[in-house]
């Protein structure tokens, strides 16, 4: 799975959609509630099923990251599985919030 | 990362959300988003490669913006308040294009070649014909999101290129997506051809506050409809700050609902900023510092940071109000001196920047380094504490009341004066515009005639650039390379006007 900055993934066992925003360092499998994403406009999978354990959700608008490969990505449609790379959960950017200044 | 899908998500999580008002309409987030991808549909079948708008603010022009971004074409805003020959000029350098038009400025503007002229009406129209409403946009994968034309030291404007990556990592970084409270409103009176124009919107949208528009300033508008529509956010250029407490302190008005104002786009006199602060107590205050080659802002010196600074009897905390805050956490800066090197605090040299969000990229001319780092051609310093004050311009454009006017552009016109046989014209400091025009003049005969000399430039210019300070010379100081030395006049004129 190529993750270049701006491609657009799919869960494949919840409605979560992902934005890279960067890419990984090395090359990684983002996954989704124990699932591989699919690019998005591309078939999901069948039969494939949300791993009980790994289902602590995306949200929309926030940014989860992998320090290792330096991977990030922005949730963009909310969804319930956890986002992953080789089992591992991405980590929540905690991001300051900033005035408004536009 | 695509603009288009900031509208995307807003529209996903909030459809029902109203996202624009402009004049006495109003459209929620999902009516954005399907007017966007409407106009997108007719435009991406549109020879043209680029979309021009020519307008003033409304709803149309988030939609328009986005439109192109559907479409997967360049969105370029034109200044409409250039001379016509000079906008036309312009709009040429955009073919091939598709230029959206206020139908009362369709004539000056007519059989530009390789230029489509939509007139906004039409536009209109086609966001809400029901067949492009339905249709299917072709999956497309965009590069330059925004081109915005800027006054260069030459005085031929740069097209100055802002690819959506650039604009998506500002916006990201520095906006909470969907972090505003339904009621929260932000009046935009900047105009569509400005950076913060721009900005306003995509971080408007992402943010989830409605965006208020103004089709032209007037302080009297501004505070009228600040009152009428709620506005709790809002950003002025420092021209405007001073006009709008004028009217303020004329007629009395609290603005209430007004949580946070915030300025950028020139230098802001100290005097204003204060009295600002004592006229609108329960206002929140933001200054911000940026580029248009920078997706905007890059440093904010917030509203805890006006306070400390105007109740602190330490003369260094105390200045900081004359300072333009921190760097944003995104990004990096720093202060070099001519020969690159990274400056110490406390010594003036010119402000780097690197991050995401930095393009520094004109068309057919890149600007920024193979290490990602731009230099803002802005002279400034850091204190101990990492507050930038900012300097101006290391070049000598001069900053008048947020436009930018090039003086050279002036200089040619005087000199083309019979009686004028040499000129210099650079900024002073004002309190009113944050510079104003000054011109010092070499006369053949020893003449001194300011007035016709100003009617000279006025005919020839707007009034704007007309300078409004003058003063006469045997002759000018140059370098020993011929090159005219505007900072030592500048030097010389802004003491004797604090003499006087």
């Amino acid at each position: 799975m190529e993750l270049k900055p701006g491609s657009r993934w799919k869960s494949a066992v919840c409605a979560a959609e992902v934005v890279v925003v960067r890419p990984a360092k090395t090359s990684v499998t983002l996954e989704c509630g124990g699932q591989p994403m699919v690019a998005l406009g591309t078939t999901v999978p069948e039969g494939a099923a949300l791993a009980p354990e790994l289902a602590a959700g995306v949200s929309a608008g926030k940014r989860y990251f992998d320090a290792e490969s330096g991977l990030e990505v922005l949730g963009s449609k909310a969804g319930k599985g956890t986002l992953a790379v080789g089992g591992k959960p991405l980590a929540l950017k905690e991001a300051k919030a900033l005035p408004a200044s536009d | 990362m695509h603009t288009s899908l900031l509208l995307e998500m807003a529209a996903g999580d909030a459809a029902e959300r109203l996202a624009v008002t402009g004049g006495h309409v109003s459209i929620s987030f999902d009516e954005l988003a399907i007017r966007a991808r409407a106009a997108g549909a007719w435009l991406e079948a549109q020879e043209g490669k680029t979309l021009v708008f020519v307008g003033l603010n409304g709803v149309d022009l988030p939609v328009a913006i986005f439109a192109g971004a559907f479409a997967g074409k360049p969105f370029a805003p034109l200044n409409y308040r250039l001379a016509d020959a000079d906008l036309r000029r312009l709009l040429a350098r955009t073919a091939p294009s598709v230029a959206i038009v206020d139908d009362d400025m369709l004539m000056r503007l007519e059989d530009t070649p390789g230029v489509q002229l939509l007139p906004r009406s039409q536009f209109e129209s086609i966001c809400m014909d029901p067949r492009y409403r339905a249709a299917e946009l072709a999956p497309c994968d965009p590069d330059i999101a925004v081109l915005l034309f800027t006054s260069g030291t030459t005085g031929e404007p740069k097209a100055a290129v802002l690819r959506h990556s650039h604009l998506t990592s500002y916006v990201i970084s520095t906006v909470e997506f969907m972090g505003s409270a339904e009621a929260e409103a932000a009046l935009v009176c900047v105009p569509p051809y400005h950076i913060a124009g721009i900005s306003a919107i995509l971080t408007g949208i992402y943010g989830g506050r409605r965006l208020v528009y103004l089709p032209s300033f007037t302080p009297e508008e501004w505070v009228g409809a600040a009152a009428a529509e709620k506005i709790s956010h809002a950003m002025v250029v420092p021209t405007m700050l001073g006009r709008i407490l004028d009217v303020i302190e004329a007629h009395g008005q609290k603005l209430p609902d007004l949580q946070l104002l915030s300025y950028g786009g020139g230098r802001m006199p100290p005097v204003v900023i204060e009295r600002a602060l004592a006229l609108l107590p329960h206002v929140d205050f933001v200054n911000a510092y940026g580029l248009t080659e920078t997706s905007s802002t890059v440093a904010i010196l917030g509203p805890e940071d006006h306070r400390v600074a105007m109740s602190s009897s330490d003369p260094a905390v105390r200045r900081r109000l004359g300072s333009v805050g921190r760097p944003l956490p995104s990004l990096e800066l720093e202060i070099r001196d001519p020969e690159g090197r990274v400056l110490p605090p406390g010594q003036s040299g010119e402000v780097y920047v690197r991050g995401d969000q930095v393009a520094g990229e004109y068309l057919h001319k890149k600007a920024i380094q193979d290490d990602g780092w731009f230099a803002t051609n802005d002279a400034g310093w850091l204190d101990e504490a990492g507050y930038l004050f900012v300097e101006g311009r290391l070049d000598d454009v001069i900053v008048r009341g947020g436009e930018n006017i090039s003086p050279g552009e002036i200089e040619d016109v005087l000199r083309a004066h019979p009686a004028v046989r040499d000129v210099a014209v650079f900024g002073l400091p004002d309190d009113q515009w944050g510079e104003r025009v000054a011109a010092v003049v070499v006369t053949r005969d020893g003449s001194r005639d300011e007035g016709g000399l100003a009617a000279w430039v006025k005919a020839k210019l707007r009034s704007t650039r007309t300078p409004e300070t003058w003063d006469f010379r045997v002759e000018l100081p140059y370098n020993e390379t011929g090159k005219l030395l505007r900072r030592v006049l500048k030097t010389e004129l802004t003491a004797a006007q604090k003499v006087a």
